[in-house]
């Protein structure tokens, strides 16, 4: 499979002033995310995670190493309106990202900026908004929705722009539970659906229950990497980097520790459910 | 109280007020506001009013909304009266008590100035509550194209002002909230002198602008993630283009203005 | 007992009169006892806002009453402020309010607008500042200097500066990682266990709600549609989660036991208490 993001050897250190030494924000990271998957992002604030997160379009430039999106190096300015097309990005407060008082017209501004002629940024429009889930509000003000709906229409302006890659930058950290599920069960569905490559920035550790893959930042670096059950089975190690575990896997690594055998990879409540009952089937 | 303030608030709707070109009805309230000024006696200041309630009628814009975008600028309307009610000069006054004197003629000027001022705030909000921010910047943007021309950054100033119309609403929800909080920790906005007042203010203030310049660093960065590098090769959503029912509306504005305007020749 | 606070057929209409009239808080009645830690829960627009703006008198009664030991708050007017300084209440993202030059300065304005100086007004501040972990060498800091995390224990350090008798917090941990979380629910659980104030929380988070309060109050449409301890509460499970409320992921667990023929009690809410029921079922198992 063909990767979307690669980053090479990547560093970022955020500007300061002289008489200070730089720290390193990034110290080195080298991924490969994979077109179509579906990537949660962990870590503890100031771990590096939502920088990450502004490297991939080009938000931030690489103090060294470098980032390929689709081939293209973000350090090439000629090419960061194609970049930032291929990957779009949600961030945390949605009304900081709304551009303008009526739904349609929000949606519209990246495929506008774009130059894409007006018959056809009509449809994108309106397949952004379906695809949301949110066609009932073309013609809203934005500024009387809720939390979840403001992130949707900020997931379809993204969505207009016709991009292989969506990276939310915590975009569930202000919403409440409703909210939250709202949008991850949207960006799943852009996922499967339409085969778009997300990369969820959250600590949530819920919302990785789903995930192809979970990276674990720390530090400036990937920590871990490696499929949910896998990642979730380090408990103490990820207590160790400011972190919880899912309670599903709390409770069987503490039911292993007292000696009943049950698998750490079951993340979800039925499935943890699943592992108890049998184990205790056996006894 | 901070909530009654419906500047730059938009009702949709889908009525013909609505569909109108953004620029047909700048160009209706420009001329609106020369015939207000140009009204004189009873038949100008009718026609003037009538015009407004049909067009009330036709938007579907309950009148209550846009009595209460009065409520802002209600002091000014008094003021108005009052001066007018008051110090209007005439031969013969219809009451006078110590320094008051009211005349007839001030009566009436009193009315038609409270009258030109209200009908002319309603008219202008009758705008902005049947066009969307977007559509109204985009109409100012097109029909200041020409200044272009002159090296007048158009696009970069229609940009900014959708923005910060787009704010208004966020803004003040904020300053309410900040209010309240401050209030919670035992903050006095009502009581002592201005001085006070004003120093009651910077509780409020300092957190109102530092979140400002946050969200307008947020924002920036989020347009530019959507591709926006300026007006250069932009298209719309929605193109601007006359219709049949532009001309209709622009004559029959032409027409309004006209009739008042012999109406003032024949000082009626 | 006399409760500390009591909301009487609380009604909170908004826009009075106009076509957006609409009520966020309908005829609702509880008791706050003093000492308690009570926990309020419920959808965004169940009310939890409009209502905990009422027990400290930022918001007035449509109709009902707000009684602070027995007395109606507004039954003067001009001394609602009093009830703002023992009922102090802390907003969601309250860093968004801190305005001074230094963390000092700001966590004394309350206590301040109270009328404290002096030795009194640095004892407070100086106290406030130790119960949520602000160092004294941070005191003199800009307030804007501090992190996000920081930044948070600060303005709660400034309503905890005038010593309300009641402390309300709207969603204290509202965008904090688990780690910022955690530390700042220890701070809370600390000052209600040795100062013994009362303390009212509302959550999103079942979670934590569960994990901390003595009683939970669950809030549906502006009304209340339970209330009990956790787990009076969580024994309802399938009715919070048919008003489509979340419960605990351990109560889940639990359920989806019981439903597999585990003889579990449903009504748990944390880890431990849930591993003491499999581990004594597994004993039990085991003597058959």
């Amino acid at each position: 499979m063909a990767e979307i993001i690669q980053t090479q050897n990547l560093k970022y250190a955020y500007p300061v002033e002289e008489d200070e030494k730089p720290v390193l924000a990034l110290a080195g990271v080298n991924l490969l995310i994979q077109k179509g998957s579906f990537v949660v992002v962990l870590g503890h604030n100031g771990s590096g995670k939502s920088t990450l997160a502004k490297m991939f379009n080009g938000v931030l430039q690489p103090t060294e190493g470098d980032v390929f999106v689709d081939g293209m190096n973000t350090r090439d300015e000629s090419l960061l309106l194609s970049i930032r097309q291929h990957v779009g990005m949600v961030f945390q407060n949605p009304d900081n990202q709304i551009v303008a008082n009526v739904v349609e017209e929000d949606v519209a501004f990246a495929p506008e900026n774009l130059g894409v002629p007006t018959e056809e940024i009509r449809s994108r429009v309106d397949e952004a908004l379906a695809a949301v889930d949110m066609s009932e509000f073309t013609t809203h003000a934005p500024h009387l929705l809720s939390g979840g709906q403001k992130q949707r229409i900020a997931i379809a302006g993204v969505i207009a722009m016709a991009p292989e890659c969506i990276v939310l930058d915590e975009a569930t950290a202000m919403l409440d539970p409703v909210g939250r599920q709202e949008v991850l069960s949207t960006v799943h569905r852009l996922n499967r659906e339409q085969g778009i490559t997300v990369i969820l920035i959250t600590h949530h550790m819920n919302e990785a229950e789903d995930a192809d893959r979970v990276i674990v930042m720390d530090d400036g670096k990937v920590a871990m990497d490696g499929l949910p059950q896998e990642v979730f089975s380090h408990v103490d190690q990820l207590r160790g980097m400011g972190l919880t575990v899912p309670d599903t896997v709390d409770l069987l690594d503490r039911l292993r520790r007292d000696g009943l055998d049950v698998p750490l990879g079951a993340l979800k409540v039925e499935a943890c459910a699943d592992a108890i009952a049998a184990a205790m089937a056996v006894i | 109280m901070l909530k009654d303030i419906t500047l730059g608030q938009y009702f949709p709707g889908n009525t013909v007020a609505h569909r109108l070109d953004p620029r047909t009805k700048i160009l209706l309230v420009v001329l609106y506001i020369v015939a207000l000024f140009c009204a004189k006696s009873w038949g100008g200041y009718a026609t003037m009013a009538v015009t407004l309630a049909v067009c009330v009628k036709i938007s579907k814009v309950g009148l209550k909304s846009l009595v209460r975008g009065l409520k802002p600028v209600l002091f000014i309307i008094i003021f108005t009266g009052v001066l007018n009610l008051f110090f209007t000069p005439d031969d013969h006054y219809l009451v006078e008590w110590g320094v008051i004197h009211i005349s007839q003629a001030g009566l009436v000027r009193a009315f038609f100035m409270v009258l030109r001022i209200m009908l002319l705030i309603m008219g202008t909000f009758l705008m902005t509550y049947t066009t969307s921010p977007i559509r109204l910047t985009d109409g100012l943007e097109s029909l200041l194209g020409p200044l272009k021309k002159a090296h007048v950054p158009v696009h970069e100033l229609a940009m900014m002002m959708s923005i910060a119309l787009r704010f208004i609403p966020t803004l003040i929800e904020e300053t309410d909230k900040i209010m309240s909080a401050q209030k919670a920790r035992g903050a006095d906005f009502e009581s002592g002198g201005i001085v006070q007042k004003a120093k009651a203010l910077i509780p409020v203030l300092v957190p109102l602008f530092i979140s400002a310049f946050r969200r307008a660093d947020e924002l920036a960065t989020a347009m530019e993630c959507r591709c926006y590098h300026g007006g250069e090769g932009r298209t719309k959503l929605h193109v601007l283009r006359y219709a049949a029912r532009d001309y209709v509306a622009l004559a029959g504005g032409v027409l309004i203005c006209g009739f008042v305007l012999v109406l003032r020749q024949f000082g009626l | 007992m006399e409760p500390i606070l009591q909301v009487k057929n609380l009604t909170h209409t908004y826009s009075l009169g106009t076509p957006f009239e609409r009520s966020a808080v309908k005829n609702m009645s509880f008791d706050i006892q003093e000492g308690e830690f009570l926990g309020i829960i419920g959808h965004t627009g169940s009310g939890k806002s409009t209502l905990i703006q009422h027990l400290n008198g930022l918001l007035k009664p449509t109709e009902g009453q707000i009684l602070l030991h027995g007395k109606d708050i507004w039954s003067e007017p001009k001394k609602i402020r009093e009830v703002r300084f023992r009922v102090g209440l802390v907003f969601q993202y309250p860093e968004y309010q801190l305005f001074e030059e230094t963390v000092y300065k700001d966590i004394a304005f309350g206590p301040t607008n109270q009328g404290k100086s002096g030795a009194e007004l640095d004892h407070c501040v100086r106290e406030a500042a130790r119960l949520v972990g602000i160092r004294d060498d941070q005191l003199d800091k800009s307030p804007f200097e501090l992190s996000g995390g920081q930044k948070r224990r600060v303005a709660l350090a400034g309503v905890l500066a005038m010593e309300p008798e009641i402390l309300v917090l709207d969603e204290p941990t509202a965008g904090l990682d688990p780690a910022g979380r955690e530390n700042l629910m220890a701070n809370i659980r600390h000052y209600h266990e040795n100062k013994r104030r009362t303390i009212v929380l509302v959550s999103h988070s079942m979670d934590e709600i569960a994990q901390n309060v003595d009683r939970i109050l669950v809030l549906k449409r502006g009304g209340v549609l339970m209330s009990g301890t956790p787990s009076e509460v969580f024994a309802r499970a399938e009715e919070l989660l048919s008003a489509g409320l979340d419960v605990p992921q351990i109560t889940r667990i639990a359920m989806a036991l019981k439903r597999r023929g585990l003889e579990i009690d449903p009504a748990v809410y944390t880890v431990e208490a849930l591993e003491r029921q499999i581990n004594a079922l597994r004993k039990g198992g085991a003597a058959c």
